[in-house]
């Protein structure tokens, strides 16, 4: 049987990631799309450590870290520079976690975005602080239990809804946006692809399954990421030429299929599932009403 | 034959360090504007797009990002520059960290302006006293055209393989960056000549893919790499001593050394001062002397490193020394007061006292570093405000 | 030379194993060499190898490549067995 995704690998073994790590296959599936021609900044993240320490990296291209705020400016200064050396070939490649997109690193996002260097930022959201103990971030979703939203006896899950940076960047009207996870890799191969063709900042945000943050069994991984896109709650969607296309999954679920498998959501009563059930179908009735424009 | 000598120009301290920084053939500029240094940054724009120099120029959107620019694009292997100022260099603070930690030869020109609150655009140097243990080196000029050299010096004294860590050029705010002095303009092939491509042996390497700043544990060689870059730059002394004559030689120029000791042979009280106002100090001591006083001053050309020996050289001999800090340290005297403090510490036994001057643009005029110079007679004291309450 | 915190050294060089509780275990009469475990395994632990020997469904699969679980990098997610479709995969706890 012909492989549906590439062969080569780029992500070597021995690294450092958790078992059954969403942001390693994240990792894993956007090299194998971008090639041997490129170069990945990583700020403060999970992604600073699973490379593992000196003397190791666990990458195949080069690899630059940066402080946390920094990967919007440093994927615009290095792209620049590569092209200063009349490099244009090379792909420069931001990987970065959800708070280092939607929090801390959101206006250098933003800003490389609108100077509009020939650049891709991948957004591994794994919806919270996981290298520093999964506290809350921006794109925390509702509902979720975090080390700083640790419900309680006062039921202080996180009571705000998700930040989707990706809608921020379909505002922002950038050349090329996707949403991506990482149970459909073909799908993520072929945005990978497309953004490969166009000149410009891309935006790619891959749902990243993260077992210790989200409380589920290792073993789960790819099917709570199939789950979050069956059930809505992550739509899966492209962005050209200021036009949206949704994924419509052949077979949708619950939203209480993906929601019972996480411990993070455990202590949800069926009221509160409810409330979360409406929210991702008003949205998901959003995005087919953006879809139509 | 085509002339390879300086040509005289009246320009501000902001065009002469535009122009040094033109001369340096740098590659890629990210800015973001602050007063006062926007017109560093807006010549430079100007040059791009009159195709005069070859540069990318990213008009970032804070100074986090400028310096976070800048250091990949050097790691990437281009020499790079940014310039900022006051707030701006604070919210440097990190960054620079991370680019001197990977040893990358960046340029950077600060005005130096003060810290508010209160809001206040004028000159003082707490802006870059605060970041004297980044990593950076430091070198805060008195002229337009020391704002020019340095540019020059600093790419060459940052990018030498014994050295490699970043240089800091400071200039005060409006009394250098807004003021237009005569400046002897380098000759462009000279300079070229100069200063070289940029040969980096780390710079980011598609053949060999490595990770750049990667993540290291207590047993690692953590401590070792920060012994380095401390080692590379307290050595560097002598290196830079050779680089500033190399430098005078080339271009006629008249760069001092890390310090630049001004009527010291035979002074009996001198100051130590940084930056534009020691012009003003300079002239104290000719009109003292005039008088028959024996006074000399110490201006701190280099900051960082600190130039101890130097110090402790001048100083020798003299009954009082009087430090004179533009910049606050809220819990303890000046900064320059210690350093200068530690190096003459069980060497020399001279009373040393400490002044504050100039905060946020406050005139340091020739009748407060007269004060001073009869204050010296007393000895030690505390800490004295200059021109302070007097109004 | 300064000292630089620059890393050339590839993690592949060392073992991952100690990390694992349990092992996935590929019963191979049941493996149609589908690839699906090689395309989600986050450990890249798993090659893909042309091996006559290693026993298959039937003929028609023989002559593809099967998977073959690097037990070096393996930290035994158990994503493998999760995914695949035809339960020819199963998680064994590790001997102490």
């Amino acid at each position: 049987m012909p492989l549906t995704i590439p062969r080569e690998e780029y992500m070597q073994q021995g690294h450092t990631a958790c078992a059954g790590c969403g942001a390693t296959l994240s990792m894993r599936y956007v090299l194998k799309g971008m090639g041997p021609k490129s170069a990945v900044v990583v700020p403060a993240s999970c992604w600073s450590v699973i490379p593992g320490e000196l003397p190791y990296t666990s990458l195949k291209v080069p690899l630059l870290y940066t402080p946390f705020a920094s990967a919007g400016a440093a994927i615009s200064g290095l792209r620049e520079g590569l092209d200063a050396q009349g490099k244009q070939d090379y792909n420069v490649i931001a990987f970065a976690g959800d708070g280092g997109t939607a929090d801390i690193g959101l206006q250098g996002l933003s800003a490389a975005v609108e100077r509009g260097h020939n650049v891709l930022y991948v957004m591994y959201d794994n919806e919270a602080y996981m290298n520093t103990g999964i506290q809350r971030s921006g794109s925390t979703p509702y509902g979720a239990w975090t080390t700083t939203t640790p419900v309680g006896s006062k039921r202080d899950y996180k009571r705000e809804n998700k930040k989707f940076v990706a809608d921020l960047m379909m505002a922002q009207n950038a050349p090329y946006v996707a949403t991506a996870a990482i149970g459909f890799p073909e799908d993520l191969e072929r945005k990978l692809s497309v953004a490969k063709s166009i000149k410009g900042p891309k935006f790619i945000q891959i749902l990243s399954p993260c077992p210790p943050g989200w409380n589920y069994n290792s073993a789960d991984t790819v099917r709570v990421s199939r789950l979050a896109v069956e059930s809505r709650i992550f739509p899966l969607y492209e962005f050209r030429n200021g036009k949206l296309t949704l994924f419509k999954p052949s077979k949708t679920v619950p939203v209480s299929q993906y929601l019972y498998l996480q411990g993070r959501f455990s202590h949800l009563y069926d009221s509160e599932v409810k409330v979360i059930e409406s929210a991702v179908e008003e949205r998901w009735q959003s995005l087919l009403r953006k879809e139509q424009v | 034959m085509e002339s390879v000598q300086s040509h005289r120009k009246i320009m501000t301290g902001n065009e002469a360090v535009a122009v040094g920084v033109k001369l340096a053939k740098v590659k890629v500029i990210a800015a973001y504007p602050i007063t006062p240094q926007t017109t560093i940054v807006e010549e430079l724009a100007d040059m791009v797009a009159n195709g005069e120099l070859d540069s990318k120029f990213i008009e970032v959107e804070s100074e986090h990002s400028a310096m976070s620019a800048v250091t990949a694009s050097e790691a990437s292997g281009v020499r790079s520059y940014t310039a900022s100022s006051s707030h701006g260099i604070l919210y440097m603070h990190e960054p620079l960290h991370w680019a001197a930690g990977m040893r990358l030869p960046l340029v950077m020109s600060v005005v130096n302006r003060a810290i508010g609150p209160p809001w206040n655009i004028w000159g003082e140097q707490t802006d870059t006293f605060n970041q004297k243990d980044t990593g950076w080196l430091q070198i805060y000029c008195e002229s337009n055209q020391e704002a020019m050299d340095s540019i020059l010096l600093g790419y060459k004294i940052a990018e030498n393989k014994k050295i490699l860590l970043p240089v800091m050029n400071m200039l005060d705010a409006f009394t250098l960056s807004h003021t237009s002095e005569p400046v002897d303009v380098r000759n462009q092939k000279k300079a070229a000549e100069y200063v070289g491509d940029l040969e980096l042996d780390s710079k980011l390497d598609f053949k060999n893919p490595a990770g750049y700043g990667s993540l290291l544990g207590p047993d690692g060689p953590f401590m070792e790499m920060k012994k380095d870059m401390r080692d590379s730059m307290y050595n560097a002394i002598g290196t830079i001593k050779n680089e500033i004559s190399n430098f005078n030689e080339q271009f006629s120029a008249e760069l001092p050394g890390l310090t630049d000791n001004f009527m010291m042979e035979d002074a009996d009280y001198a100051l130590v001062t940084a930056g534009a106002i020691s012009s003003t100090a300079k002239y104290t001591v000719r009109k003292l002397r005039e008088k028959g006083q024996k006074v000399g001053l110490i201006r701190l050309y280099f900051y960082r490193p600190f130039p101890g020996e130097d110090v402790l050289k001048a100083v020798k001999g003299l009954k009082g020394l009087g430090v004179v800090e533009r910049n606050l340290s809220f819990g303890q005297r000046g900064p320059t007061y210690e350093d200068v403090a530690t190096s003459l510490y069980g060497r020399v036994d001279i009373p040393i006292r400490n002044y504050v001057v100039g905060l946020g643009g406050r005139d340091i005029r020739v009748k407060d570093f007269e004060r001073m110079f009869e204050d010296l007679v007393e000895g030690d004291n505390e800490i004295e405000w200059v021109n302070v309450g007097v109004k | 030379m300064p000292i630089l915190p620059i890393t050339y050294v590839s993690t592949s060089t060392r073992e991952m194993s100690s990390w694992r509780t349990s092992k996935p275990i590929i019963e191979y009469s049941k493996c149609t060499r589908c690839a699906i475990c090689w395309k989600f395994c986050p450990d890249v632990a798993i090659d893909l190898v042309s091996d006559p020997s290693i026993k298959s469904p039937n003929e028609k699969f023989s002559s593809l490549e099967a998977p073959l679980i690097n037990l070096n990098y393996c930290k035994g997610c158990g994503i493998c067995a999760t995914e695949c479709p035809f339960g020819a995969i199963e998680m064994v706890r590790e001997e102490i």
